[in-house]
């Protein structure tokens, strides 16, 4: 699967596809097939504060469980509801039906230490070498 | 194992009426039990007990017995778990009938035996971890993190000076952000270097006055010992943080080095581990936490104290955390790590750690020409490799469950979460050499199906009862209790 290129990317193997102040998160193939199959999500409450580069939940999979990391700073706005009952769909759609959360971004300019698409290619080329 | 019969639930095979005991008949007039209990202690409806006979229970769990895996059967090579084989001395000890069936409401002047036995337990623990003073409440390792970061949290307090944050490092045992989690602190992880040791200048940098502590494993969970412990230790001192370091490792260093010496101020230590009492399923655990002097007020009451010559429990602790636990820990376990000690006296308890190391390494140095390391320092009491070099599409899982069809429990896999595909190896010093080498060529004879019949490999394992269970399935719909 190809790195959708309307969304930015981080280190932490996190996207955040932002529009306007607003902000949808998920994680990315990589880290999906990394993970392998993903069992639960846990997310913050809408409301709960986020701070780039800080953990905002995790994903648990048979392997392990993994922080997620907040891509950028604001506020959570809503939750993913399906992924409750259908954790997979991390696994099945990480670009689509797989978002965890969208946020209200504090400062939606402030896109500097995010990666493009191309630039992530080329990190995750670098990480697995 | 093809003859094993299919075993039903122990509710599946009620036959209502049957028991496994005859009572003589009544000679006293019946009496109704329901207007004898009153409505508080009665059930509204009987418990779904199943009813069986004697011989049925005893062949039920006999037979669930044959499709298990026991440390009494072969090489248990889970890697951070030290699965040691149990001396049975141990056992025989705490079945002596005045430990077995001692009741902890006794009265002290009816237990001075047992207290004696907890009181040489904790000096006997302290000595080999380097501390003051000792509790053997926690019933686990992650209960005795708990408890040890609490005294960390009520020592700072009471000093005017409760902190924020507990920095744990990538590579530390699975359970420590958990157990900072749930005392209250904030998780600041901490990166490896490229030698799986903590990156020291980058733990300067993190030096600031909300740090309570840190949470570290040595040796860590890739083997390696934390070559910069002592200077570690100076640097959270001189910050005003504690030093908590997870004794899971313990079995690489009994008689050969000691946190307390080098600087740590609290500590647990896995009994089921290192002290060879029965893990997990096999038995309740126990994981006392050893402290500095500092510590020693916080600790968990009552207090084993000496009184006039005897021994006594000291309630008076109005600085304790309070009980972690009912009574006073697990204490037939405690009877039997208390055992090992002394079968095995100080200079055995070296030279068991020596094994552990020598065993590990004499794997590695096997395994080597067969598998890639997760990392490159010298490793001691266990070994991590990485999936690079398996063919075919072959996971760490598949060859993982195909060391079953081997007669082999499978390695510890997929942690320390740093190493790709991991696969964590810990023989522990109870392997004879036999049975090391016996585990290397099953590791060679499936690398070579892996090249050249990978889907036999994929698919195991052929022999065990339930071939491979669906642990993605098992994750995402529990079924935790029996419904009729």
């Amino acid at each position: 699967m190809s790195n959708p290129s309307d969304l930015k990317y981080t280190q932490t193997h996190e996207w955040i596809r932002v529009e306007g102040t607003k902000g949808t998160v998920g994680i990315t193939d990589f880290a999906q097939h990394e993970l392998g199959d993903i069992v639960f999500v846990e997310a913050p409450a809408p409301g709960t504060s986020l701070s780039a580069g800080s953990p905002m939940g995790s994903v648990e999979s048979v392997k392990a469980v993994s922080e997620v990391n907040a891509p950028l700073s604001g506020a959570v706005a809503e939750v993913n509801p399906e992924l409750a009952d259908h954790p997979e769909l991390l696994n099945q759609d990480p670009y689509g039906k797989g978002w965890i959360l969208k946020m209200t971004l504090s400062d939606p300019g402030a896109l500097g230490g995010l990666m493009d698409a191309a630039a992530y290619e080329k990190y995750v080329a670098e990480v697995t070498h | 194992m093809s003859h094993v019969i299919e075993e039903k639930l122990i509710f599946e095979k009620d036959h209502p009426g049957r028991t496994g005991a005859s009572l003589p008949a009544c000679d006293v007039p019946k009496a109704d039990p329901a207007s004898l209990l009153g409505p508080l202690a009665r059930r509204e409806a009987p418990a779904l007990l199943p009813e069986l006979s004697e011989v049925d229970v005893v062949r039920h769990f006999t037979r669930l017995s044959t499709y298990n895996y026991a440390v009494d059967m072969g090489l248990y090579p889970l890697g951070s778990c030290t699965m040691k084989y149990n001396p049975k001395i141990n056992e025989e000890v705490a079945r002596l009938e005045g430990f077995a069936r001692l009741h902890p409401m006794q009265p002290e002047s009816l237990t001075q035996g047992a207290l004696e036995v907890m009181a040489t337990l904790q000096r006997h623990l302290c000595a080999v971890s380097g501390m003051d003073a000792c509790t053997l409440q926690p019933s686990a390792g992650a209960q005795g993190e708990f408890t040890g970061i609490q005294l960390i949290r009520a020592c700072l307090e009471d000093k005017g000076d409760a902190r924020r944050i507990m920095l744990i490092p990538d590579s530390a045992h699975g359970t420590n952000p958990a157990s900072a989690h749930f005392a209250g602190y904030e998780v600041e992880e901490i990166k490896s270097g490229a030698d799986g040791c903590v990156d020291l200048a980058a733990l300067s940098a993190r030096m600031r006055p909300d740090v309570a502590g840190i949470m570290l494993t040595v040796p860590n969970t890739l083997g390696i010992f934390e070559k910069n412990i002592a200077e570690i230790c100076r640097l959270l001192h001189a910050n005003g943080s504690l030093v908590y370091v997870d004794g899971a490792n313990l079995n690489a260093l009994m008689g050969i080095t000691r946190p307390g010496d080098w600087g740590a101020d609290v500590m647990h230590i896995n009994l089921h581990k290192t002290f060879s009492t029965p893990h997990g399923g096999g038995g309740p655990g126990a994981g006392p936490v050893a402290c500095k002097a500092h510590l020693e007020p916080f600790l968990p009451k009552p207090v084993l104290v000496q009184r006039e010559g005897r021994y006594a429990w000291d309630h008076d602790r109005p600085k304790s955390i309070g009980k972690v636990q009912a009574f006073y820990g697990n204490f037939l376990i405690l009877v039997r790590a208390l055992a090992y000690i002394e079968t095995l006296g100080g200079e055995g308890l070296k030279r068991a750690s020596e094994l552990a190391v020598l065993n590990a390494n004499y794997l590695r140095a096997q395994l080597q020409p067969l598998l890639k390391l997760g990392f490159d320092g010298p490793t001691l009491h266990e070994v991590v490799f990485c999936d690079k070099e398996l063919p075919n599409g072959v996971t760490t899982l598949d060859l993982a469950k195909r060391l079953i069809d081997y007669g082999f429990h499978p390695p510890t896999v997929y942690f320390p979460l740093i190493v790709h595909g991991a696969l964590m190896i810990e023989p522990t010093e109870t392997e004879p050499m036999e049975e090391l080498d016996r585990f290397v060529e099953a590791v060679r004879a499936i690398l070579e199906e892996a090249r050249d019949r990978p889907d036999l490999v994929k698919s195991a394992p052929h022999t065990a009862y339930r071939r491979r269970l669906d642990e993605v399935a098992a994750a995402r719909n529990p079924r935790l209790t029996y419904k009729p």
